[in-house]
């Protein structure tokens, strides 16, 4: 599903990522975990296709990244800091908008809107909303086109607990979906997945079990 | 391809509607600067080549603003990623740009040229129309291609501001001759179609190389 050997990814001088090596079964979920600047956010966007990998090889549900990126494009559900959606747009305009991009049926919208318990407010402007409602639209959008593969950075960011484990059926692990979960919640994210990939300045810190004393350690 | 840009382009259409930033700004930016000229010249009317550059000149200004803005919900909403994730042409995203600017600068034209004829033009507008349009047409063409791919491009930059103008003016000096010559017999005050085929074939021209231009390297800008 996701294997990575030696991933490297630089941003002119500065290196972001080097030699990260990790396999992702199907249906499994990795745990990233790093303090901020660890390069959490920009390992997501290269397997997204966001992003070109400089270095190593990268193979993300059996498409050699970049050669083939545009094989990927339709096939993730990225949720990252944005949430990829127009602030004056209503959240039902807003889905339709990506759902004719992804050419998905109307009825998803629907269907996703009751999902994340915002039917009854899917006509306002995404600017009269609270940043909660605005995730729960954001994982709507993330997961409209029925992705294999999530990738989430915070998904659970600015939801409360309730509304959280309400949208488990969407993107937690009864979805189904392979996951990459970025979390600053390390006993949450540990928790939820399978496997872990720990990062500090780039760099792998490790890859596979860990336990959250390994996993704290990365930020101290 | 082109579903995916009518998607866009009602997107957008949509979003200046609700937002109205970009073609009230043109436009009040067309007819501060058609004031200016009113006071600045001294002159109670202008008619050929000076009606022409004046008129010209100012249009081509009002797309810069209209060119600086035309990514900037992009940009700042994470548009371009929504896109990029989504299994559709790239090329759509140009078009569907190009034709929101091109819709922006007529209906901004809608108000500028009566405008203009109010406050600068000495002839009247009426008898040239039916030979300015085509010049009106073709110059929005060309000005819509070129600003969708440099919009693409100052969009990727820190300071797409900056960048717009700096890239966007020197690209459309050749539509200004054209469009500036074609029209300035038509604004004379004994109006005739001077060599009018002749700059319209050089607009024509114009327009067909930008967009095939566009066309090819739009998708590259867009890469990371």
């Amino acid at each position: 599903m996701i294997e990575l050997d030696g991933l490297e990814r630089r941003y002119g001088e500065r290196v972001a990522l080097r030699g990260i090596t990790v396999r992702v079964p199907e249906g499994a979920t990795l745990a990233v975990l790093g303090p901020n600047g660890a390069g959490k956010t920009t390992l997501l966007r290269v397997l997204a296709g966001l992003l070109r990998p400089h270095g190593g090889t990268a193979t993300v549900l059996g498409v050699e990244l970049p050669r083939e990126r545009w094989r990927l494009h339709g096939r993730v559900g990225y949720l990252g800091h944005e949430p990829l959606l127009y602030r004056e747009l209503s959240g039902r305009e807003n889905l339709a908008y990506h759902a004719r991009l992804h050419e998905v049926d109307g009825a998803r919208v629907e269907q996703l809107l009751v999902a994340v318990g915002m039917r009854d407010r899917a006509d306002e402007p995404l600017r009269d909303l609270s940043r909660g409602m605005v995730q729960r639209l954001a994982v709507a959008r993330a997961v409209l086109h029925d992705p294999p593969l999530v990738l989430l950075d915070e998904p659970r960011s600015h939801l409360d607990p309730a509304v959280g484990e309400a949208l488990e059926p969407l993107i937690g692990r009864t979805s189904g979906r392979t996951r990459v979960l970025v979390s600053h919640d390390v006993d949450r994210a540990l928790d939820e997945a399978d496997l872990a990939l720990g990062l500090r300045g780039g760099r792998q810190v490790f890859a596979g079990r860990a336990t959250p004393l390994e996993a704290r350690e990365l930020y101290r | 391809m082109i579903r995916t840009a009518r998607t866009i382009l009602a997107k957008d259409l949509r979003l200046e509607l609700r937002t109205k930033e970009s073609v009230p700004a043109m436009t009040l930016f067309t007819l501060t600067v058609y004031v200016l000229f009113h006071f600045g010249l001294d002159r109670s009317s202008l008619d050929g080549s000076l009606a022409s550059g004046v008129l010209w000149v100012t249009l081509l200004l009002a797309a810069v603003v209209g060119v600086a803005r035309l990514f900037a919900t992009e940009r700042e909403e994470g548009g371009i990623d929504g896109l990029l994730l989504a299994p559709v042409d790239r090329t759509a995203l140009f078009v569907a740009k190009g034709a929101a600017l091109f819709l922006f600068l007529c209906a901004v034209e809608l108000v500028a040229l009566p405008a203009f004829a109010l406050l600068l033009l000495g002839p009247g507008l009426l008898e040239p129309l039916p030979e300015l349009l085509p010049v009106l047409l073709l110059a929005n063409l060309g000005l819509a291609a070129v600003g969708a791919l440099v919009a693409a491009l100052a969009a990727e930059t820190r300071a797409p501001e900056l960048i717009v103008p700096l890239l966007l003016l020197p690209l459309l000096v050749p539509v200004l001759i054209a469009a500036a010559q074609a029209t300035e017999p038509l604004l004379r005050e004994d109006p005739s179609a001077d060599n009018l085929g002749r700059w319209l074939g050089l607009l024509t021209l114009y327009d067909v190389v930008f967009v095939l231009l566009s066309v090819a390297v739009f998708d590259y800008l867009l890469e990371d």
